[in-house]
């Protein structure tokens, strides 16, 4: 086996904390997510390890259920838009002609207006629910994946391993899923860490406008958004959430990192 | 002028997932160089002979190090050499040319600015006289228009007059030692001709000394008047032209020398299982025909070969019978069958009886596919045979092809050149077809390995019968495996027939200047070749 290296060691550990904080949320939280237990803004002690936020609910609890609700929203709406996002990039790439030009098309129009624009027009008239925003999210992002989905498949669809499995009458599922899905994977699990980072980012932000996860369910952005009139009077109640999705973005990237590097040194790899 | 004593040359390779190591690329070599005089470097790829030559401006590729020995020009060491030093030297006192001109060029600069470059940096001379000695060089050269070529850009000329402006720019500083690295390789025969004669004369006017790498001993003979063979960084044999022609003393030598030598009885003519008849052909969005009328005919368990230059149409040939480019006019039957024009209306037994091995091994397997998904995916797809007997199946089609055990897990990059070809034969083998198309099969390949590729499928056509179309610009192949020959020129067959035929007086142009280009091995065959032309244009 390969050494792994500090910084995806350290990567890693981080990221793992974070998970595991987030799937086993129900058992690590000393306190339900919306139980007031306290003052407001009580400082850190024993009993409240964080302090309590604005209305004087446990913010360890909050900052535990909000890693679930956010890990979670961004995890789906990075695999919903790679799947989307990939499999139309490689049929745009291995059809070509019309289909190409409908799908990248469609893709520019999407993408010639902001996202953040988009996705706040969108949720102003759509009942702001989990699903709606894990949807709008990824769709949002499936045109990035696309993008880069269709650039990498539209070199490997000319080499000739390609074109020997069309002369063998291969089905398009065959040669998009076996010829050229393996082939193009290292830049996408790049692509993905980086992603799935954007998407916390994203929910964040929309939950800091308000338009993203509802009180009173917690998000990392909705507390910084709780706690942020704090700030002015020294509580850093806000900072804790901003602090975790800093450490998260940077930690997924070193993995990411890690992987890229991986994948492209395996065997048979290209060393791209 | 350059002597190179006990040289050795080692890098460091880093290994996916193990420590890094070091190998040694070079051992113990010694040459000698005088003034005026050419020595030929040549060995297989892997040999060192491009290692060793840019050593003589103590040059490592890439983490390469010249770790022991000496090199030594004019008679100064300069293995050791600080940076300032090199710099002084190089382009001044050595120069070189590589293999692909049309790579080494800046594209966004005239010609003139750079084949004058390095001798106005060097001082060498003032900016007037460097562009009357260019003129000079380029008319020397044949170039056309000597005078105005030097204002062009470098895809304004063609491949074989960039290569010789890259000479130019080599013997522009007036050097010492001018190393030649491949220069005619990447150049279709009748243009390596031209090149190598230019280049002969250049050489022999200036009186500079050369190293000529190559890894043909058919060209570095007409040019070289020592050889130094090699193979895995070892010196095999070093003596003058004459001797490693006429009389090689070592085993490995004598396989370089009497390659390309197999011969091929030709088979009568029978009736056809492939024939195109009357296809013409256009990429879509020209308004330019790359197929011209073409109509050639495939005899059962025989070979047709395709010969011609690049740009010919050859592989449009090949493109326009699998399907990939419909023809816009023309038949063509197989197997008594007529084949639809188009990929898609073509029948599973149409795609598996027809197969296609490629030029390029490598980008022709899947790198994420085993040498068993290789070979068993057509086993599974037209035969429906899984486990067992399609594990015993690709055994068989390993053993068919010479690999024998242990490659079924092993990845292409884990394979040899020659390997990745061979398991290509066998995935096309796989699929049990009657025609196979080969497109310059053995063209990247090393000589010796490109024998044992045709050996293999001479074999393979004698046991299975399988037809061959085999597209090539190398006559010396097409004497080796061919039944009937086909040559294009500029998408037309302007010749056609049984090989004894085709090979044989009266030429058409074409044919006669495509034949005569090919080196042969024998010295003095260049002027004999140039004069004779020489004495038919005068003779016009």
């Amino acid at each position: 086996m390969m050494r792994i290296p500090i910084s995806a060691l350290i990567g890693l550990v981080f990221t793992g904390a974070y998970f595991f904080c987030a799937i086993f949320a129900a058992w690590i939280a000393p306190y339900g997510m919306a139980e007031v237990v306290g003052d407001s803004w009580e400082p850190w002690s024993a009993a409240h390890l964080l302090g309590t936020d604005t209305i004087g609910r446990d913010l360890l609890s909050r900052m535990i259920w909000g890693g679930q609700t956010t890990i979670f929203v961004a995890a789906a709406a990075t695999a919903l838009s790679f799947g989307l996002g990939s499999v139309l990039g490689f049929i745009a790439a291995v059809r070509g002609g019309w289909v190409d030009q409908v799908l990248s098309r469609g893709v520019d129009l999407m993408m010639s207006i902001p996202s953040l624009i988009s996705a706040l027009v969108v949720l102003s008239v759509m009942p702001v629910t989990l699903p709606v925003l894990i949807l709008v999210m990824g769709l949002l992002d499936a045109t990035r994946v696309f993008r880069l989905a269709r650039a990498v498949a539209v070199d490997i669809t000319v080499m000739d391993y390609v074109e020997a499995a069309r002369l063998r009458g291969e089905k398009q599922m065959w040669i998009i899923f076996r010829e050229i899905l393996p082939n193009a994977l290292s830049p996408l699990v790049a692509e993905m860490g980086l992603r799935f980072i954007f998407a916390v980012l994203f929910i964040s932000t929309l939950s800091f406008l308000g338009l993203g996860v509802q009180p009173p369910m917690a998000d990392w952005g909705g507390i910084v958004k709780e706690n942020k009139e704090g700030i002015v009077y020294g509580i850093p109640a806000a900072l804790i959430p901003a602090f975790a999705i800093a450490t998260l973005a940077i930690s997924v990237n070193l993995v990411a990192d890690w992987v890229l590097n991986r994948t492209a040194s395996l065997k048979g790899g290209r060393n791209a | 002028m350059l002597e190179i004593r006990n040289l050795r040359i080692e890098a460091t390779s880093f290994p996916p997932g193990e420590p890094p190591k070091n190998v040694v690329l070079v051992h113990d070599v010694s040459v000698t160089v005088q003034k005026g005089k050419v020595l030929g470097l040549i060995g297989e790829s892997g040999a060192g002979k491009s290692t060793i030559g840019l050593s003589a401006m103590s040059y490592g590729r890439g983490g390469v190090r010249l770790t022991g020995g000496q090199v030594l020009l004019n008679g100064r060491d300069i293995r050791a050499a600080g940076p300032a030093d090199l710099r002084k030297l190089r382009g001044r006192e050595v120069t070189y040319v590589a293999q692909s001109a049309a790579a080494a060029f800046n594209p966004a600069k005239r010609l003139m600015e750079q084949v004058i470059e390095t001798s106005l940096l060097h001082g060498l001379m003032p900016r007037p006289e460097a562009e009357r000695r260019a003129v000079d060089l380029f008319r020397q050269l044949g170039l056309p228009n000597p005078e105005t070529i030097g204002t062009r850009f470098p895809h304004q000329v063609s491949g074989g007059q960039l290569q010789r402006v890259m000479t130019a720019m080599a013997l522009c500083p007036r050097p010492d030692l001018v190393i030649f690295d491949e220069p005619t390789t990447a150049l279709d025969v009748t243009t390596q001709i031209e090149v190598l004669a230019a280049i002969k004369r250049a050489i022999h006017d200036t009186g500079v000394a050369a190293l000529y790498i190559t890894h043909d001993l058919a060209v570095v003979a007409q040019v070289a008047d020592d050889i130094l063979v090699l193979r895995g960084g070892r010196k095999v044999e070093y003596g003058p032209t004459r001797q490693i022609i006429k009389d090689p003393q070592q085993d490995y030598t004598r396989a370089l020398v009497s390659v390309r030598s197999l011969d091929h009885a030709e088979k009568p003519e029978a009736p056809p299982i492939l024939s195109v008849a009357q296809v013409t052909a256009r990429y879509k969005g020209t308004n330019f025909d790359v197929l011209k009328n073409v109509t050639v005919d495939l005899a059962p368990g025989q070979t047709l070969a395709v010969v011609g230059e690049s740009g010919s149409g050859k592989s449009t040939l090949a493109r326009a019978i699998t399907g990939l480019l419909p023809p816009t006019k023309g038949r063509i039957t197989f197997a008594g069958r007529q084949l639809s024009p188009d990929l898609k209306g073509r029948s599973k037994d149409d795609l598996r009886e027809l197969q296609m091995i490629y030029q390029m091994a490598d980008t022709a397997m899947n790198p994420r596919q085993t040498v068993g998904t290789l070979i068993g995916r057509p086993l599974e797809f037209y035969f429906g045979l899984k486990g067992e007997a399609k594990n015993k199946r690709i055994q068989e089609l390993l053993d068919q092809i010479e690999m024998g055990r242990g490659f079924v897990d092993r990845y292409p990059a884990e394979l040899s050149g020659g390997q990745k070809q061979r398991v290509c034969i066998a995935r096309a083998l796989a699929a049990k077809p009657k025609l196979i198309i080969c497109d310059e099969v053995t063209s990247a390949l090393d000589p010796l390995v490109a024998d044992g590729i045709l050996k293999l499928l001479l074999n393979l056509q004698a046991e299975a019968g399988v037809a061959y179309l085999f597209i090539t610009h190398d006559l010396a192949t097409v004497r080796a495996i061919a039944d009937r020959i086909a040559v294009m020129y500029r998408g037309a067959v302007v010749r056609y027939g049984q090989k004894s035929d085709v090979l044989a007086p009266p030429f058409d142009d074409y044919t006669d200047l495509l034949l005569s280009s090919v080196p042969e091995m024998e010295l003095g065959w260049l002027e004999d070749v140039i004069s004779r032309r020489k004495m038919a244009a005068a003779g016009n």
